[in-house]
């Protein structure tokens, strides 16, 4: 069976961002961009698989700018088959990158899909869930561990306070958390074989979807800024000011 | 049109994170336009839950309780209730707004819920500026978006931290039992882990003590627990505590971890990376306790104190025994 994993390229989570100064967006020219890392996992997760004899192929998807290409290539590089890139420099949001996704998907007809629970840039927590509705597919999120046996999965989700196992028949779509896995890193030979893996160009018209936003960005602005405070001499005087001044124990 | 919550229960009691959300459906229901705003409705979902929409119907502020009550509602299956919340969205009389708590419930919902509805979601909002416009975090709230939903149903979750809980108590809203829409045969539970602890789940904390590098091994954590545990209080850790494995990955706070906003939080031995920073600046109260004075967490602290945390943990400890006798 075929694993299809998509990843989105965003600023990266070690920047510290920058909002634009007439409040459109924030800073994002000459600054680094990565992968995110929930689709980093999700990329690992799904090289796991095809090690583990379950899948046979691992294709990559991506949606947006030219550059989204280079997101797309660390993931050949970490070790995945092929690429399709879908180029638009539309402001893609969830709902019309979920459209895509199923138009990709219906071509590819992949059983397994894994992408990354939230972009750490718009941090929607959206795509997945949107899809799985999209094809009318099981949807397992936040998922730490996933079992696949036949056409059968079991996947256990990090859920407020705890964990949950849900199980479901393939095809379906799942969306991982941080405890899934550790991303393997590019080797160099690797980065160099990943340059020869085909990556086809697609366009959001050729698939025929419309990718118009339904939200409208009025302004983005800096969340107050903290005041720094004091610093004390002793943990009396510590407890003393929680207790007192800021009265929160 | 009226505006819905989802209300989030685990089978037995509401839980508390469905009172936030009441609170910013009813800031929206006095925004939408029309002589005397809308009403806030709440929906209950689940298997023999009518103790749960018992308890809902007190809420202050509801006009109504829905009722659905089906086997298939167990366990919270989104594949079971997206088709519920799509049908009563576009039912008689209908909905604007549907809201559900921004927990791993409501995100793992809702999004189904609006593809189905071929609308966009308004993600985590943490204001209600008009009935069509709100304000949300992006970036791990290092910048915050106003957004104007274009759709005519608007799908919404809530920053619980960022609208104070409506009163559990005062309201006495009819119960009506809607039609239920039955299993989609997609996803089945299997079992929950739930974590056991005494202590409160980082999300919901009042008071996190969270540790970083500085703590030098795991073994070392149960400083902060004894600390915890006087004050209640959930144990988180920085990534660079996760990454050295002290720690497992589910106690992280920051962007690529858990978004917490407590009362108090107090960090020790953590530096505080943009990434953890990112996860934890709008606690009410911060303490840093650090032996870098140049840390960067202390530009963000309340109240810092520079020293050894191995002398200081331990004074912590001693000091807020004494008190509480």
């Amino acid at each position: 069976m075929k694993a299809l994993v998509a990843v989105k390229r965003v600023v990266d989570y070690n920047v510290k961002v920058r909002v634009k100064a007439d409040q459109t967006g924030v800073e994002t020219a000459n600054v680094k961009m990565s992968m995110n890392p929930f689709d980093e996992i999700a990329v690992e997760e799904g090289l796991r698989l095809r090690e583990a004899g379950i899948v046979e192929e691992v294709i990559i998807v991506s949606a947006g700018v030219q550059q989204c290409q280079e997101t797309i290539r660390t993931a050949l590089a970490m070790g995945a088959d092929r690429g399709v890139l879908v180029l638009t420099d539309v402001e893609l949001q969830p709902l019309a990158v979920a459209k895509l996704l199923k138009a990709v998907i219906e071509k590819e007809s992949p059983e397994i899909v894994i992408i990354g629970k939230q972009a750490i840039d718009d941090d929607c927590n959206q795509t997945g869930q949107m899809l799985a509705a999209l094809l009318g597919w099981p949807q397992a999120t936040f998922a730490s561990k996933i079992t696949i046996s036949g056409d059968a999965a079991e996947v256990t989700r990090e859920v407020d306070g705890g964990l949950e196992t849900v199980a479901f028949k393939l095809p379906a779509i799942i969306t991982t958390d941080l405890r899934l896995n550790e991303p393997r890193y590019a080797s160099l030979p690797n980065i160099m074989r990943a340059k020869k893996k085909p990556i086809q160009p697609m366009t959001p018209e050729e698939l025929g979807v419309d990718v118009t936003p339904r939200l409208v960005t009025l302004k983005v602005e800096e969340p107050a800024k903290r005041q720094g405070g004091i610093k004390v001499g002793s943990v009396a005087e510590l407890v003393d000011k929680l207790k007192n001044e800021a009265r929160v124990i | 049109m009226s505006v819905l919550v989802v209300a989030e229960h685990d089978g037995r009691t509401l839980k508390p994170a469905t009172l936030p959300a009441v609170t910013a459906a009813a800031e929206l229901a006095a925004k939408v336009p029309g002589a005397a705003g809308s009403d806030v409705h709440i929906l209950v979902a689940g298997k023999d839950c009518r103790g749960i929409a018992e308890a809902a119907a007190q809420i202050a502020g509801i006009a109504k309780v829905l009722l659905a009550d089906d086997d298939a509602y167990d366990h919270g299956i989104a594949e079971n209730w997206a088709p519920l919340l799509v049908r009563l969205a576009n039912g008689p009389g209908g909905y604007s707004h549907l809201l559900a708590p921004a927990t791993t419930a409501g995100k793992n919902l809702m999004p189904r819920v609006a593809a189905l509805l071929d609308v966009m979601q308004v993600s985590d909002i943490s204001a209600v500026v008009s009935a069509d416009t709100f304000v949300r975090p992006i970036y791990a709230g290092n910048a915050l978006a106003t957004v104007q939903s274009r759709d005519a149903i608007k799908i919404i979750t809530v920053r619980g931290t960022a609208f104070a809980p409506a009163a559990a108590t005062g309201g006495s809203a009819p119960i009506e039992t809607v039609a239920t829409t039955g299993s989609a045969g997609l996803s089945a539970f299997v079992r929950a882990e739930l974590s056991k602890s005494e202590r409160p789940e980082l999300t919901s904390a009042r008071v996190i003590v969270s540790g970083g590098r500085g703590m030098q091994s795991g073994d070392n954590f149960h400083l902060l627990e004894k600390i915890a545990d006087r004050l209640g209080a959930a144990v988180g850790a920085s990534r660079a505590a996760v990454d050295a494995g002290f720690v497992p990955n589910d106690y992280q706070v920051g962007q690529t971890g858990k978004i917490v906003a407590p009362e108090l939080y107090i960090a020790v031995g953590i530096s505080g990376a943009i990434q953890h920073l990112a996860g934890m600046k709008d606690s009410k109260v911060i303490v840093a306790i650090n032996k870098d004075d140049e840390a960067p967490i202390f530009q963000i602290a309340d109240y810092g104190i520079v020293g050894d945390l191995f002398k200081i943990v331990p004074e912590l400890d001693e000091e807020l025994g004494k008190r509480q006798q």
